[in-house]
């Protein structure tokens, strides 16, 4: 770990003011990506800027337009055991609940959570070449040991995944992402907040250095009857996804009327196709019409040497949690398969 | 590493107040085994993948490798040396022993802490659950159904701390 300096402030112009723009300034809230990244020198800091302090955004609040506000700085437990969320946004409890370990859930802020960055294996080795980590060395994965890297929405320079659950069930939720900085204020709707690689790998969302995350709204509609988030790994708990899909049905007498299909493990960005949504309206909600939208979510995917499986893993996972999405008592605890 | 940037930080561990000059980029981790001696806790992989490190912060359980021990600044730590009550075993401990839930040991400071704080959180009722919210923590020896047995023992004996 490179030698930084540390201070702690206590509002948000403060914040701001320290990071000046400067990308070797970083925030530190829950710290438990950062710390990892600066200790095996994938990031460099001159300075960390701890927020905790900044009160203001570690609470959950209601919103005047029926939805909630989620506190940057409030941690990923807090969020998943809020008697709020667990009622009206279920599968973001669930989705949370899914990810990391206990541990780490109590460290782990929201705010952080849509920052972390991916676990790529080579962007974690230094001495081998990675764009994400130093844009113009080259991609280790597409031609190494890829087993667990994208398979839609890649490109040549890069084929990382975006590791969160929460985030998957927050882009099936619509979530809007709050965000200040020198210039004031603004949201990004959540589809938004995170970005492809394309030629520059190495940005991970649209955030500008020196904004901060204050907060992220969800909606008014929260899919508590008939949700379900799905989770596939090597192992049955505290490991990444391969493949996660968060499901959010509204059916009326038998019909389709809303669909929200989000996926996980599979791209550099929680990932929905609007196509397939719009597919299930007006459909009846069974096993064939699930299976069509789950063709057209991995649409033009395409998989390298050690992660092919991936596509029709993901297809399956889809049908399977839309079923689930049916009967969410049938969930389990970790987002493991329904028995 | 410059004197000026040393940290004036203090912690409350095990009920005892230390108050540490420390650089920002110290670990919990690494002040507790190093600069204080409290080697019962671990360092396993030493970036939040194994769980050994875990220790309480305010009653709740972290991973004491992922944290900065100046973010820690006026906070109340409990460590495996701090959780009997003097000779008298804690609970959790004394059904480890019954259970057998330990082989070579080197897990088991973290995960008696990991298991009270999971108790604490009172989020696990079936053992399926129980399983879940202590995935943080790996034990390599296979010692695992004895984990599970011992935490079971303690909430269907009914816990008090």
């Amino acid at each position: 770990m490179n030698n930084f300096s540390y201070t702690k402030v206590s509002t948000l112009a403060d914040a701001i003011h320290e990071i000046d723009g400067d990308i070797r300034n970083k925030i530190v809230a829950g710290g438990t990506n950062i710390n990892d990244l600066l200790r095996y020198f994938i990031t460099k800091a001159d300075k960390l800027v701890d927020i905790n302090p900044v009160s203001e955004y570690n609470s959950i609040v209601r919103l005047e337009n029926g939805g909630i506000r989620l506190g940057a700085l409030h941690t990923n437990a807090d969020t998943a055991y809020d008697p709020i969320v667990e009622e009206r946004y279920p599968l973001l409890s669930k989705a949370i609940l899914a990810g990391a370990s206990a541990q780490i859930r109590n460290m782990a802020t929201n705010g952080g959570n849509l920052m972390q960055r991916t676990r790529c294996y080579y962007f974690y080795d230094i001495h081998t070449p990675c764009n994400k980590r130093d844009l113009g060395s080259g991609c280790s994965a597409i031609n190494g040991y890829n087993r667990i890297h994208a398979v839609v929405g890649q490109s040549e320079n890069c084929i990382a995944v975006f590791p969160s659950d929460m985030c998957v069930a927050l882009a099936a939720l619509q979530a809007t992402v709050n965000i200040s900085g020198p210039n004031g204020e603004r949201t990004l709707p959540f589809a938004d907040f995170h970005r492809l690689p394309g030629d520059t790998p190495n940005i991970d969302n649209n955030l500008i250095h020196g904004e901060i995350i204050t907060s992220i709204d969800l909606p008014e509609k929260g899919f508590e009857k008939n949700y379900s988030y799905l989770k596939l790994r090597d192992r049955s708990s505290y490991a990444f996804a391969l493949v996660s899909v968060a499901t959010g049905l509204d059916i009326q007498n038998n019909v389709v009327k809303e669909a929200r299909i989000a996926l996980g493990g599979v791209a550099h960005k929680p990932w929905r196709v609007l196509e397939a949504e719009d597919f299930l309206i007006g459909k009846e909600p069974v096993r064939e019409n699930f299976a069509k939208a789950a063709d057209l979510i991995l649409k033009g995917a395409q998989g390298y040497e050690h992660n092919s499986f991936k596509i029709e893993l993901a297809k399956r996972a889809v049908i399977r949690n839309c079923m689930m999405a049916l009967n969410p008592e049938v969930q389990r605890p970790g987002a493991k398969p329904s028995v | 590493m410059t004197a000026k940037n040393t940290q004036t930080t203090t912690l409350h561990i095990n009920g005892y107040t230390h108050v540490l000059s420390i650089e920002p980029w110290i670990s919990l981790l690494d002040i507790l085994r190093e600069h204080l001696q409290l080697t019962g806790t671990k360092k396993g992989c030493d970036h939040g993948q194994c769980g050994a490190c875990t220790v309480l912060v305010n009653g709740k359980r972290i991973l004491s490798c992922l944290a900065l021990g100046v973010m820690k600044d006026g906070a109340q730590i409990t460590t495996i040396e701090g959780i009997s009550n003097g000779t008298e075993l804690h609970p959790v401990q004394k059904a480890f022993i019954e259970h057998d839930a330990f082989q070579c040991g080197y897990c088991t400071p973290g995960q008696i802490c990991s298991a009270i704080g999971m108790l604490n959180e009172n989020k696990a009722e079936t053992r399926e659950e129980v399983q879940e919210l202590m995935s943080g923590n790996l034990c390599r020896c296979g010692a695992n159904k004895g984990i599970i047995d011992a935490v079971m023992a303690v909430k269907e004996g009914g816990y008090n701390e």
